[in-house]
């Protein structure tokens, strides 16, 4: 299968861009659910959602755009 | 290179060459260039994967544990997620957290409007502005350690020259501004050191970024009498603004991890006000010596800085395309 065609077969939901930005938003909120003040709850949180935005980047940072 | 000096180099390849045994000679001659750059690399490569990758997936492997390093014949006791938990549901760690934020936003703030204003009044290539710029990028060049030790020296209450000086124009007397022992003002002293340390390099991201605007947009908002105001704000500011992204990102990185400077400056004091995430760390790690649990805290911040790592290389990608 060559490139163009992976890429033409590729679901539209699945393009890199969209997906990388709600990775990288996950990856802020939880950067600052760890350092707020207001809280313990979203502080718990923290950890959980960024480690799932930084898979999530790592994941579609391989798809085709 | 002269006739003689390439027979010279010529018989040495050749003495060289009956001196290798045919089998290991006939092997090498068969090897592709990729090969070979793989055999070039191959040492690095295992250097790296002995000094950071298996340090880490060590540290991930005692994080679900209850390994203490200074009592190595105890057994290890597998508690899972137990760490983990401890951590982001205790509220000292959290307050750990709080001083990492409070520190790295303010050094941030004051970082990146100095970096730019200088970068701003050094792109106007007034006279003597290569001179400034080196007197500027001193404090940059300097090692922490020595940066710490001086402005303790400058902060100190009877002799300082920092205390001096704030003494002199607010009228307070020198022995009541203890900078690294007052609860309110230690975390000043630490962004203040920061902030005099690290804005040259803020400085020069910013620097290239206004440099990279071309002359000729200039030229023609001059044309259609855009006022230098409106040209800050419409050319300036949008142009130079991926670079001073990535000084953010760059500086919220390194400020994140930042130990050496609170370590010397006050060392997580007066009591945990200045005790930011990697000084609790250490603490945990090496006076409390609870090593699985301060391997889950060190995954922890890993996972954060990582983070962070990736939104900064696609700002830089964004920086590179344009």
């Amino acid at each position: 299968m060559t490139a163009s065609t992976k890429r033409a077969s590729w679901p539209r939901l699945l393009r890199r861009g969209p997906l990388e930005n709600i990775a990288t938003a996950l990856i802020g909120i939880g950067f600052l659910m760890l350092f707020q003040p207001f809280a313990l709850a979203l502080y718990t949180w923290s950890f959980v959602t960024m480690l799932v935005g930084t898979a999530m980047f790592i994941v579609v940072s391989k798809f085709p755009e | 290179m002269t006739d003689a000096n390439a027979t010279i180099l010529e018989r040495a390849a050749e003495t060289a060459a009956r001196a290798t045994p045919a089998p290991v000679a006939k092997r090498v001659r068969a090897l592709s260039d990729r090969a070979v750059a793989w055999l070039f690399i191959a040492p690095t490569m295992v250097l790296l994967l002995a000094i950071n990758i298996f340090p880490l997936i060590w540290a991930i492997q005692l994080s679900f544990t209850n390994y203490r390093a200074n009592r190595p014949n105890e057994p290890v006791r597998n508690v899972g997620l137990q760490n983990y938990e401890r951590i982001l549901t205790d509220s000292d760690t959290w307050l750990a957290m709080q001083a990492t934020a409070h520190f790295v936003f303010w050094t941030i703030v004051l970082q990146t409007l100095i970096g730019f204003s200088l970068a701003y009044l050094i792109d106007r290539k007034f006279r003597g502005h290569a001179f400034w710029t080196t007197v500027i990028l001193v404090p940059m060049m300097l090692s922490p350690a020595v940066v710490g030790n001086f402005w303790r020296f400058l902060y100190e209450p009877q002799i300082g020259l920092f205390t001096y000086i704030v003494s002199f124009f607010s009228g307070i007397p020198p022995s009541d501004i203890a900078m690294l022992s007052s609860v309110k003002l230690a975390p000043w002293a630490i962004i203040i050191v920061d902030t005099w340390m690290w804005t040259p390099y803020v400085m020069l991201i910013c620097l290239a970024g206004l440099r990279s605007i071309p002359d000729y947009i200039y030229e023609a908002a001059e044309v259609d009498r855009a006022s230098p105001w409106r040209q800050f704000w419409s050319i300036t500011l949008p142009m130079a603004l991926p670079f001073i992204m990535l000084a953010v990102l760059f500086r919220g990185i390194e400020n994140f991890k930042m130990f050496d400077m609170v370590n010397l400056l006050t060392g997580g004091g007066p009591g945990s006000t200045t005790e930011v995430a990697s000084i609790t760390l250490k603490r945990e790690a090496f006076e409390k010596w609870r090593t699985g649990f301060s391997s889950a805290f060190a995954i922890i911040l890993f996972v954060a800085v990582f983070g962070l790592a990736n939104i900064y290389v696609k700002v830089l990608n964004k920086v590179k395309s344009r």
